[in-house]
């Protein structure tokens, strides 16, 4: 069991500031994200974007924002579960929450704050008719352990980055790698491309285009692919192989969050904006995009003033009755959780002959 | 103010809007969808328009001549599901006069 003052599930910008403004009032933070890195959409769709309405960042890439974040929060030490998504949610008798992933990986916290975005990121998975039957048999929509295609045959579908990312490591791994797209072209960074490129010359990378798998193969579990390929002429063949990985990126979805009892208005959750973003569900609140109210701006910068309000009234959840007394950063410094102390240099006070 | 413009959508569920949008405001389509609240929140626009996902497919019924497909466009929409002949990514057709009278149909949620 993993203990904390807040627990945030969802590791984007909202969710990462919290951890600073929590750190303030000395508590402590565990955060969970489904995805593999922290950092959200800012990390996973667009990294590379610039971003110009963060407060005093004229220009600001999305991939900087999180490592930033990251940096700013690093002294409040904060604990991640990632890769894994939060799935239910227990009250407890003396008030605190029990929230466990799909891994079964569990958290107790008396506060919960609900930072997740947009929801958390499932795989697109393609339009074939009998995939589903050969889920965890064979298909892969994310690649959790490349290990087990150590000497095997695997088919990679897709034409962005992370196809041909994973068709470059598993180059090495695995004992065949074809790698399928509909068009001659790819989209990614140009090292990734060239790699393929010089890959697909050694021989080590098979190659598939334009063309597209329209069938699985197998009998409990896969052995090929039924592909089409277009051409002067279209035609139909099979590839032998025991995986097939599809790499059609990744969409939000509330999930099971939206089981959770709480008020859920146009996929998102409503909380009172007029205190403290707390949900109907006393403890739990919601921060960022994932919420609604009237007014309501899905914006990074919004994300952050709802976190420090949020996190004053975590405050006083966990330290009930308790006097509090905003300080400023300038005049009060920042004590780590680590032992670390940031603080003013102090004036000099020297006569002037 | 320039005068709006009317475009027609058909939604997710197929019900057909005719509705006015700004052509002052640097709106697209896909802008224009959620400003009318034609399509769940969440379920469209999800990278805010940057052609990075293809959450506002849609199907150009009219032969209205539209913007050139830029090569991050056609490349998300060779990643995409239920593409035809016809699809675009709602958020790279900018609301323009020369778009009056836009017919267009949202593809599948994927």
């Amino acid at each position: 069991m993993i203990s904390t003052d807040i627990l945030i599930i969802g590791a984007g910008p909202t969710g990462l500031f919290t951890v600073f403004e929590a750190g303030l009032l000395k508590l402590k933070c565990h955060l969970i994200d489904a995805l593999p890195q922290p950092g959200g959409q800012c990390s996973e769709i667009y990294p590379k974007k610039p971003i110009y309405d963060i407060p005093a960042y004229p220009e600001i890439l999305a991939g900087d924002l999180t490592d930033k974040l990251l940096e700013q929060c690093k002294q409040f030490e904060p604990g991640f579960t990632l890769g894994e998504r939060a799935e239910t949610i227990e009250r407890q008798e003396d008030g605190t929450f029990i929230v466990t992933t799909n891994k079964g990986t569990k958290h107790q916290a008396p506060v919960v704050a609900i930072a997740g975005g947009l929801g958390s990121f499932e795989p697109r998975k393609p339009l074939i008719p009998n995939i589903a039957d050969f889920e965890d048999k064979g298909v892969e929509y994310i690649i959790k352990d490349p290990e087990i295609y150590r000497d095997k045959k695997v088919v990679i579908a897709g034409g962005g980055d992370s196809a041909l990312d994973w068709s470059i490591f598993l180059a090495d791994v695995a004992k065949e790698v074809t790698l399928i797209h509909r068009r001659n072209e790819f989209r990614g960074h140009l090292d990734s491309v060239e790699k393929v490129q010089e890959l697909k010359n050694l021989g080590k990378i098979s190659l598939v285009t334009p063309a597209e798998v329209i069938g699985i193969i197998g009998n409990g579990h896969v052995n090929g692919v039924a592909v089409k390929q277009s051409g002067e002429e279209d035609k139909e063949f099979n590839i032998e192989c025991d995986h097939f990985i599809p790499l059609f990126g990744l969409s939000p979805k509330l999930g099971p969050i939206a089981n959770w009892g709480l008020e859920i208005e146009k996929n998102a959750i409503k909380v009172n904006n007029a205190l403290d973003y707390q949900t109907n569900i006393p403890g739990v609140f919601a921060i960022g995009d994932v919420n609604t109210y009237p007014g309501k701006l899905k914006l990074i910068l919004c994300g952050f003033h709802e976190a420090t309000l949020m996190c004053q009234a975590a405050y006083q959840i966990i330290n009930p009755g308790k006097k509090y007394v905003l300080k400023y950063t300038t005049v009060s410094g920042v004590d780590g959780f680590d032992g670390t102390r940031k603080e003013a240099p102090k004036a000099v006070v020297k006569k002037i002959n | 103010m320039q005068e709006d413009i009317k475009v027609t959508i058909i939604d997710r569920d197929g019900v057909s809007h005719t509705i006015d949008a700004p052509t002052d405001m640097a709106m697209n389509l896909m802008e224009v969808v959620r400003a009318y609240e034609l399509a769940p929140e969440g379920t469209i626009g999800i990278c805010g328009g940057m052609a990075m996902c293809a959450s506002c497919q849609c199907y150009v019924n009219s032969n209205h001549k539209l913007p050139e497909m830029q090569d991050d466009e056609e490349a998300m929409l060779y990643e995409a599901f239920y593409v035809k002949d016809n699809s675009r990514l709602g958020c790279q057709i900018q609301m323009t006069p020369e778009m009056d009278g836009l017919e267009v149909e949202l593809a599948p949620e994927s």
